[in-house]
């Protein structure tokens, strides 16, 4: 019995030893070698991320001497976690629930804010009267949960209402059936993905897909309870190193080209997230890119990806006072002065003037996207 | 009565068709609520698509307008084959760390008191808490100079659903022969690997067939939940997930791979049944 016990031990041992901690990929590349550079999506590869996947097919990332990898999200894949961990050098999240993350710890700071605005909607049938949030009294509303409802409930609490009381609240699933079959009669969506899967949808009573005049939206951005969504996020505390500082810059750079170029190609946009995986029909993709489009231009004088602070302050104080379902606030205390910071998108935006790059799309205009049956 | 095996599948198939047809045209289409709670599903044509919708899909392009199109068929096929890889690939780590345990917990009484509660309360931990642990410690250890792949971390939640059948079944199995079998071994003076490789394996086999049956099962049920849960791409699972996104529109892509889905825990469950015939000998050895 002893010698089998000493052979496990060993094994064990073995087991161990063979196994070792891999280095965060911070050593700077050698002369000439492009440096790797990962960044972790919060969600599936589709047109919500399109300037970052054209920013790798058209070289901007590769102009820059880096060599991004893109990590799709998953359901329970928290990019700021991920980022924090340090399995990634850059993330792509929402401010709020990032900001939450780093009330718990997670080392995480804002470097460029990509959407300057909020695509969140909660969308109606035009029948049931519900044009704004205190119309939601005594409905069914859905929403999602998991940090991305609070806009919904500042809203309701700013028009009056006690979310908790005055409604009957459902989770709500990734599809929009819900809205559609009458469960529900506002659903939350983003008006790049869930709000065309409504408009691809086909209305029975006409046979025909339902038209947006069949429907009555809040859009929160109006509201005035809008929170800041995708934006670039850094390791705190490897940005006190001089070469990662690099890295950001040149990231967010290439990244903003990526996005502007998105602005100007919005169909060689699409083809490029569809040969990057995505399974989204072809015009709803062509809708999603659009619609993120018109959430980052025209972007502020400054540039694309500048922090706006009234649109941060705005968010913070959204997080510190809107209680959800459970009686919770996103945050229970300001976020310190590292949350976020201009310095490196102040620099990526020189770097791409210098470059030629229209960085601010003063006269962006969108396009019109015509949905198809089913997003095809 | 092997031959009859795979007719009484289809068949088994074939009914089921048949009961998801006869739901749809019987159960009105809003389903049926009791007092505000719903106890038959709703039946329109967006909850529950014909079965003849969903095979149709099969055959059509996956994403519409796309250069270079294949069709659903080809993809779910792909995702559920690359699925079972890792499921199996689950089966046989957990089936060896299940075996190996129960050896262990078998020749060791101390070490049986002090893991098997252990062993059994793993299971009760949620696969949905565990799966982002996993993929955090994997993406940061590399074995022996070879990177983890997120794949990888796939297959370790897989095999740890796997393991705990194993090990419950073969500890079961290693403690069956009847007492004056394991006498006269003892009589004829026969060491512990003797009487392990000539009657306590022997007579585990029976016990072992249900358990890996079970496993089989498991890892492939972990393998999707997994999937889903890191976010690692190429399998059915996650397949269901983006499918699902576009539902509203079109919900017979999203049951095309449901229906691979299932058919994948099929062809796992056949392969243990190769396993069940091979060890064929070893059925009713134990009285």
């Amino acid at each position: 019995m002893n010698r089998s016990l000493l052979a496990l031990a060993a094994a064990a041992a073995l087991a161990v030893t063979a196994c070792s901690v891999t280095p965060a990929a911070d050593a700077p590349a050698a002369d000439g070698a492009p440096q790797k550079v990962t960044l972790q999506l919060q969600w599936f590869t589709q047109g919500q991320f399109a300037g970052y996947f054209a920013a790798v097919d058209q070289g901007f990332y590769a102009e820059q001497g880096l060599e991004v990898e893109i990590k799709e999200g998953g359901v329970d894949i928290v990019p700021q976690t991920v980022l924090a961990q340090g399995q990634a050098d850059y993330a792509i999240a929402w401010v709020p629930k990032a900001l939450a993350s780093r009330e718990q710890g997670a080392g995480i700071t804002d470097v460029a804010q990509v959407f300057q605005r909020s695509g969140t909607y909660q969308v109606s049938f035009a029948g049931s009267g519900i044009a704004s949030a205190a119309d939601l009294a005594g409905k069914k509303v859905g929403n999602w949960g998991f940090g991305n409802e609070f806009e919904l409930f500042a809203g309701m609490t700013g028009a009056g209402l006690t979310p908790a009381a005055d409604v009957t609240l459902v989770q709500q699933q990734f599809d929009m059936q819900a809205l559609l079959s009458g469960e529900i009669d506002a659903a939350q969506a983003m008006s790049y993905n869930e709000y065309a899967q409504v408009l691809e949808a086909t209305n029975p009573a006409t046979g025909q897909l339902y038209q947006p005049a069949d429907f009555s939206v809040i859009n929160w951005e109006e509201a005035g309870t809008a929170m800041l969504q995708d934006a670039i996020w850094a390791n705190t505390e490897r940005l006190a190193d001089p070469a990662y500082q690099d890295t950001t810059v040149k990231f967010i750079a290439a990244s903003l080209k990526g996005w502007a170029y998105c602005r100007d190609n919005v169909e060689s946009c699409r083809d490029i997230v569809v040969a990057a995986g995505s399974t989204l029909g072809a015009s709803h993709q062509l809708w999603q890119v659009n619609e993120v489009n018109k959430l980052i231009w025209p972007a502020p004088a400054a540039g694309a990806g500048t922090i706006d602070e009234a649109a941060w302050a705005r968010t913070v104080q959204v997080a510190r006072t809107a209680v959800n379902a459970d009686g919770q606030t996103v945050l229970t205390k300001d976020p310190d002065a590292m949350a976020y910071s201009n310095d490196y998108v102040t620099r990526a935006l020189e770097l791409l003037d210098a470059d030629g790059v229209d960085v601010a799309g003063a006269d962006y205009t969108p396009e019109q996207v015509t949905l198809n049956p089913g997003g095809s | 009565m092997r031959s009859r095996t795979p007719l009484a599948a289809v068949a088994g198939f074939a009914l089921l068709v048949a009961l998801w047809e006869l739901v749809k045209l019987l159960v009105p289409a809003d389903g049926v609520s009791v007092g505000g709670t719903r106890v038959l599903p709703r039946t329109d044509d967006a909850a529950m698509p014909h079965v003849w919708t969903v095979l149709a899909r099969l055959g059509d392009p996956e994403v519409a307008g796309a250069a270079a199109a294949r069709p659903v068929g080809v993809a779910v096929a792909s995702g559920a084959l690359f699925t079972l890889g890792l499921a199996l690939g689950g089966l046989v780590l957990g089936g060896l760390l299940g075996v190996v345990l129960a050896l262990v917990m078998h020749r060791v009484g101390l070490v049986e008191r002090a893991v098997l509660p252990y062993v059994v309360a793993s299971q009760t931990v949620p696969l949905i808490a565990i799966a982002p642990l996993v993929a955090g410690w994997g993406g940061k250890i590399a074995i022996a100079g070879w990177a983890w792949q997120p794949w990888a971390s796939v297959m370790v939640i897989s095999s740890y659903l796997a393991f705990f059948p194993v090990a419950v079944g073969m500890l079961r199995g290693l403690t069956s022969p009847a007492r004056a079998d394991v006498e006269l071994f003892r009589a004829m003076a026969a060491g512990w690997w003797t009487t392990l490789v000539r009657l306590r394996l022997p007579a585990a086999v029976p016990h072992l067939l249900p358990a890996v049956r079970l496993a089989a099962a498991a890892a492939v049920v972990g393998a999707i939940v997994a999937e889903i849960s890191t976010g690692t791409t190429g399998g059915i699972g996650r397949l269901i997930i983006s499918y699902a996104q576009s539902a509203t529109g079109d919900p017979s892509r999203m049951y095309a791979a449901i229906l691979g889905a299932a058919v994948l825990g099929l062809v796992a469950a056949a392969a243990v049944g190769a396993l069940d015939v091979g060890l064929r000998r070893y059925r009713g050895s134990v009285r």
